[in-house]
Parts: C-alpha cells; structure tokens; sequence
C-alpha cells in the first residue's frame, strides 16, 4: 500500500483501489498516476478503481488524465472504472463535449468491483 | 406652488364630481369599461380612488416641464395604479384597455379646462401640453405595470410546469424512467438531465428509461439534447434507454440525419423494460 499526499492507494482483490481528494493540483495529479501505474504493476491488477465523489470540478485536465490512466492501465490488462461520478460534473463534462470514451463507468465501488470481479449483482 | 399646476389642481379639485362623472362617460365611450369583467361600481369606486390620489399629487408637485413622476408626491398615484391593474391583470383585462382607461380622463381635463382659460389661447395650449405629458406618463405606467404583473404570471406558471413535468420514477430495482410529455426545449431536457441524475444517484440505478412517446416533435435540438442527457447518465455509470421512438420519430430522426450512437432505442416502454430486465439479469413469471 502507498500514498499519495493523502490520496490512499488500496488493493482489494486484485483491483487497485484509489478515491482522489479534491484539493490535488496538476502536480499532484500526475504523482498520483505515477503511483496507481506503479501499483497496478506491482501487484498484477484485475482492474482499478477510480472513486472521484469528493470532486466538484473535473476540468480537461483531470478528464484528460481519467483517460490516459485507463488507457495505461489498459495496456497492463487491467480495466480501468470510475465511479461516484456527481450529477453536476457528468452535466459539466457533457456540456464541455468530453464522454470520456474509452473510459467505463459505475455508480460506485462496490458496482465496479462486481464488473470487474464479473459478478452480476443479484436483484433483490 | 408653481402657477401652471396649480390650474390642473384646482380644476380637479374644484370640479371633481363633473370630471369623474365625465371620465366613467369616456371610458365607456372608448370602450375600456368593461362591464362584463369589472362591474361599474367597482370602476367608479377605482376611478374615484384614483382620481383624489392624482388631485393631491397634482397640488403638490409640479406637473409643467419641472414634471417629475419619481417625487414622492406620485407616490399614492402609483399606489392607486398598481392596485387598478392588479385587480385588472386578474381579469384578463388588455393593455390597451388599460392604457385607454387612464388616458381617457384627458377629455373631461381639457373641457374643464377650454371653460377655465376661455379668454387666454397660450395658457390653454400650455395646460392642454403639461395634462397630456402627466396623463400620457400615468398611462404608460399603468400598461407596463399591467405587463409585468402578466410576466410574473406567466413566470410562475412555467415554473409550476417544469415542476411537474419531468417526474422520475423507479420503477423497478436500479431502473428509473423519466416519461416525457409536449416539447422539450433546453431549459426543460436541463431540468429533465438534472432530475435523472439525481434520480439515479438516489436509488442506485444501473438503467435510466427515457420515454419521449408523449414528445410531439423530434428536431435536430431534441435529439442533441437526448444524446447530451444519454452522455451524462453513461459518466454517472448507468445505462440510458431511449423508448417511444415510433415509426413517424424513426423516419424523422433518420432524415434529419441525426445519429445516435451508442444510445439503446427501442419502440415503446414495454420492450425498454424488457431490456432493461435482461441486462440486469430480472425473471419474471409469465
């Protein structure tokens, strides 16, 4: 386990868990990139989570960086889910043109982990 | 006291019952007295009211060229106007009507006044002058104080309208649906994107059903507004479903050229359910 600033990288399961603070500046952001590549290898990760609830603001740049971390994380055979996406900002990214393509989404971790793991959730 | 004023003063209040009496004449006469919206006691008590409001601001600020309608003195004449048209906008009574109902009371004024300045031509010319750019100031006045208090309507009732018509439901485990009825302009598919966001926040959804059957034109701005909401709920991590596309919007959309990529349509809500059941994995008995 690392960190990052205060950012905690956690792994559960094979899956490379990560929630970004919302304070982090574009120096930040790229440490935190470094370390969750660094991770996902190190451990041999299924998958890496996302968690970004706590930002009220995505900008192109964090969109930007969401994107190549799932790409990277793509070439590592991990697959790569953000999740806890707030209403505002996925109005913001839409208005701003930025779908994110290429970059899955879930409601919220545990969501993400039964994707990755490949467990359908059971309606109840 | 200014002298020129103190004529139109005096004439409203020396000759007050001729002049009101003369007034409600006129409105009849114009056509502004509308008896079938408001009775004629009403009006003549309105009139009444209005009309000492205006003698006593006419007494005590200037109405010549020094005429000013933001002096205090107004103030009661402004009073008595709002108090006229709010009742009126109520009763669905014109614009014109209004403006015609003030600016009546110019006849009565300028035959009061033909008798008080019989022997001075100048004199009259001027008074005649002064009374139309008061009257003329009050009747503007009255007209657009009539057309905000109809904004202010109209306002509130659009947002009673956006209040009801964009209701998300659940209507299943993690699926919401969103039935949308008339047209949908930005501010409402803004409304609607909002109130589905939240929605699926809420209650957890995984698939958010989007029903456009009661939607009576799909134009190129309906759809990119359908693609934009569509967009916003993949980055929420659900799934969005477009229902209601019937053959008619089918037809449309394809002309206009419109494509939507990556968005799941289907005929009508039943099979947008059907979907929604299978992607999650839902069994039902028969």
């Amino acid at each position: 386990m690392s960190t990052s600033g205060s950012s905690p990288i956690v792994t559960i399961m094979g899956c490379v868990i990560v929630a970004i603070r919302d304070d982090l500046d574009d120096r930040e952001v790229l440490m935190l990139q470094d370390q969750l590549v660094e991770e996902v290898a190190r451990v041999k990760a299924r998958g890496v989570i996302i968690d970004i609830a706590s930002l009220e603001i995505v900008d192109t740049f964090a969109g930007r960086m969401l994107g190549s971390m799932a790409q990277m994380a793509h070439m590592m055979n991990a697959r790569t889910i953000v999740v806890g996406m707030r209403p505002a900002v996925a109005m913001t990214l839409v208005e701003l043109g930025m779908t994110l393509d290429g970059v899955e989404t879930a409601l919220n971790a545990d969501r993400a982990m039964s994707l990755i793991l490949g467990r359908r959730i059971k309606p109840s | 006291m200014p002298s020129e004023s103190a004529s139109l003063s005096s004439i409203l209040s020396s000759d007050f019952e001729k002049i009101l009496a003369s007034w409600l004449k006129a409105q009849a006469r114009e056509g502004v007295k509308r008896t079938d919206l408001v009775s004629a006691k009403e009006t003549e008590k309105q009139s009444r009211d209005f009309l000492i409001a205006f003698g006593r601001a006419t007494r005590d600020a200037p109405t010549d060229d020094k005429f000013d309608f933001a002096n205090p003195s107004w103030d009661p004449v402004r009073e008595a106007l709002e108090e006229i048209t709010e009742s009126r906008t109520q009763r669905g009574v014109s614009p014109t009507e209004m403006g015609w109902f003030i600016a009546s009371i110019k006849l009565p004024l300028f035959e009061q006044m033909r008798v008080a300045f019989a022997e001075n031509n100048a004199r009259l010319l001027e008074n005649v002058w002064n009374t139309t750019r008061v009257v003329d100031q009050l009747a503007l006045h009255a007209v657009e104080s009539l057309v905000q208090k109809r904004e202010a309507i109209i306002e509130r009732q659009r947002a009673e309208m956006t209040e009801v018509s964009a209701p998300v439901v659940k209507i299943w485990d993690r699926i919401v649906t969103v039935p949308l009825i008339g047209t949908l302009d930005s501010f409402r598919a803004q409304t609607v994107m909002e109130n589905l966001l939240d929605a699926i926040v809420q209650w957890e959804a995984e698939i958010a059903i989007i029903d456009i059957t009661g939607v009576s034109t799909v134009d190129t701005l309906v759809a990119q507004h359908l693609l934009k909401t569509a967009a916003a709920v993949k980055l929420m991590g659900a799934e969005c479903v477009i229902c209601g596309i019937s053959p008619k919007i089918a037809q449309t959309i394809v002309n206009l050229g419109v494509d939507l990529p990556n968005v799941t349509t289907r005929i009508d809500l039943q099979s947008g359910l059907a979907y929604a059941f299978e992607r999650l994995g839902v069994t039902t008995k028969g």
